[in-house]
């Protein structure tokens, strides 16, 4: 069944270097890293960012197949923009001119270089959920989030709550396949038929998923009331997050990177 | 005996070409007779859900064939529907699966979708109902307001009323008292006896299957290593421990006689059988 094959935000166990770094390096690195692809302005600075994403992906040992499938939904997004920017960009020499269509050098480079940035923007994030594990990744989010808490931001409610959303993703995968069989199983129909059919023909399958959330929702708050949660307020952790030498080291190197990257383009490279 | 469902080199392999890849199924060829009532046991992971959902169609094998009544099922499109109501699958905990506001509705799910008219789709209705023994005053209600165990009943109900020739049944007395495991198994072989259609009955639970059925399937690491009469296969007790199957208790008595010393058939599962059998030791003769 094609269910299982979504890969969004599927983990991959391992444990290169990119899987032992500190979550919070990790977000961080992102974040440094998207605003050094929006600092790239040409073909040097992209090139470098280019052969930044394929060290981290080689490093990480994740197989390119995997994140190549991640990327295909985006493909229509990245290929609007590009049209986009190819028709509506008024710069340089006018490389094609045809009934009210102008296409210009410039708009060329802008539609090449957006479609470049929208893909490595994905793939770069993509890296992040690909070699840390959700529960991870919510840690880390809170411990970032942290100083908010002082505005009374419900920082540990908000990443409670990510945490079990992204539990729950797989298991209800796994549930929405299991009553899809078995109501194909007695002749349900999911595959044709127009729009409307179609719609109809869901509802077989989102009643039953709706009640057993629900069931599950309950279940998974009586189960955590019995071991007494109340929230986070004195709450310890069995992980603690701990920055290591390579930590600094990553984000040192994406700081330095960044800056780089930023005059550079600044001088239009 | 005439094989009215067969397998042939069926081998099932999930995640095809990511790290998650797992062979479910290797080179099995199954078959069920006409008319029978087959077991199959494994334990979980065993690769026995893969087997029966490759049955009626709802998997497609990796390679290998699925035949129904001698056509492979995957033949063509419209064939892999019909065998769908042909060959009625109930899976483990079937009560989620029900969404219809009446309980009525939800077992007519099935039929109506084979294209039924109204007064046959009725009819069959009723008849799967009295089969799983609810009252006709139930048919009115919501599947909400029912509880665990008739919710399982209206469930295999839904599979009965499109009146399939082979009836596969996944663990269909999980988590039901011991009353209601023995009005569910009645209601089985009931269905078996007056349709004279074939059973696949699911089970992990040897007491259960070795009571109910009259062949046996072992799955074990997606194989069928033993296969024949609930008495052929007990014979290997030793090996269906060591995959983690055990044997009913009767058999694991007479097992442990004859290390022992005593000399006695070691392929007895039920207390009939071992009054026997003991009673044949002693020289007595049936009673």
């Amino acid at each position: 069944m094609a269910l299982k094959d979504i890969t969004l935000g599927q983990y991959f166990p391992g444990n290169s270097l990119i899987h032992r770094l500190d979550p919070r390096t990790k977000l961080i690195a992102v974040a440094l890293y998207i605003v050094a692809l929006f600092l790239a302005d040409f073909f040097l600075t992209y090139a470098i960012m280019f052969a930044l994403l394929c060290l981290a992906i080689a490093v990480s040992r994740v197989p390119l197949r995997s994140i190549l499938r991640g990327m295909k939904p985006i493909v229509f997004i990245a290929v609007f923009t590009a049209l986009l920017n190819l028709f509506y960009t008024s710069e340089g020499p006018v490389l094609v001119q045809f009934w009210i269509i102008t296409i210009t050098l410039g708009g060329v480079f802008n539609a090449f270089f957006m479609v470049v940035r929208i893909m490595m923007l994905i793939a770069g994030t993509f890296l992040i959920t690909y070699t840390t594990s959700p529960i991870l990744l919510t840690d880390g989010l809170e411990s970032l989030m942290g100083p908010l808490k002082k505005i009374r931001v419900p920082v540990h409610e908000l990443s409670m709550m990510m945490s079990i959303a992204l539990r729950f993703i797989p298991t209800l995968i796994e549930e929405t396949d299991k009553i899809m069989s078995a109501q194909r199983a007695r002749g349900a129909d999911f595959e044709s038929g127009n729009l409307i059919q179609r719609a109809k023909a869901l509802i077989p399958l989102l009643v039953p998923l709706f009640i057993s959330a629900f069931r599950r929702a309950d279940e998974l708050a009586v189960a955590m009331e019995c071991r007494c949660y109340h929230g986070g307020q004195g709450r310890t952790r069995l992980r603690q997050l701990r920055y290591q030498g390579r930590d600094y080291l990553v984000l040192a190197f994406l700081l330095a990177l960044t800056v780089l990257v930023g005059i550079l383009g600044h001088m239009g490279l | 005996m005439e094989a009215i469902l067969e397998t042939k080199h069926l081998t099932h392999t999930y995640s095809a070409g990511t790290p998650f890849e797992r062979s479910a199924l290797l080179d099995v060829d199954f078959s069920a007779y006409k008319g029978e009532y087959l077991g199959i046991i494994g334990h979980t992971g065993s690769g026995k859900s893969t087997l029966i959902q490759h049955l009626n169609g709802l998997l497609k094998p990796t390679s290998g064939q699925v035949l129904f009544q001698g056509e492979d099922i995957w033949s063509d499109p419209k064939r892999t529907r019909l065998t769908r109501f042909q060959v009625g699958l109930v899976f483990q905990y079937p009560e989620y699966q029900l969404f219809e506001e009446t309980v009525y509705k939800d077992i007519a799910f099935g039929p109506k979708n084979m294209g039924l008219d109204e007064g046959e789709i009725d009819r069959r209705v009723h008849e799967a109902a009295y089969f799983v023994g609810l009252r006709d005053d139930q048919l009115d209600k919501s599947p909400c307001a029912l509880s665990g165990g008739q919710k399982r009943r209206v469930a295999i109900a839904g599979v009965i009323a499109m009146e399939p020739k082979v009836l596969i049944l996944d663990e269909p007395t999980a988590g039901l008292d011991p009353v209601g495991v023995e009005s569910i198994l009645g209601n089985i072989r009931d269905y078996h006896r007056v349709h004279n259609a074939t059973i696949i009955l699911v089970s992990h639970s040897m007491e259960e299957v070795a009571r109910t059925v009259d062949r046996l399937v072992v799955v074990n690491d997606g194989k069928i290593p033993f296969r024949g009469t609930p008495r052929e296969v007990f014979r290997h007790g030793a090996e269906l421990e060591a995959m983690g199957l055990g044997v009913p208790q009767m058999t694991r008595v007479f097992h442990r006689l004859r290390e022992l010393g005593v000399d006695i058939d070691p392929s007895v599962y039920t207390i009939d059988q071992a009054r026997e059998a003991i009673l044949a030791k002693l020289g007595k003769g049936a009673v």
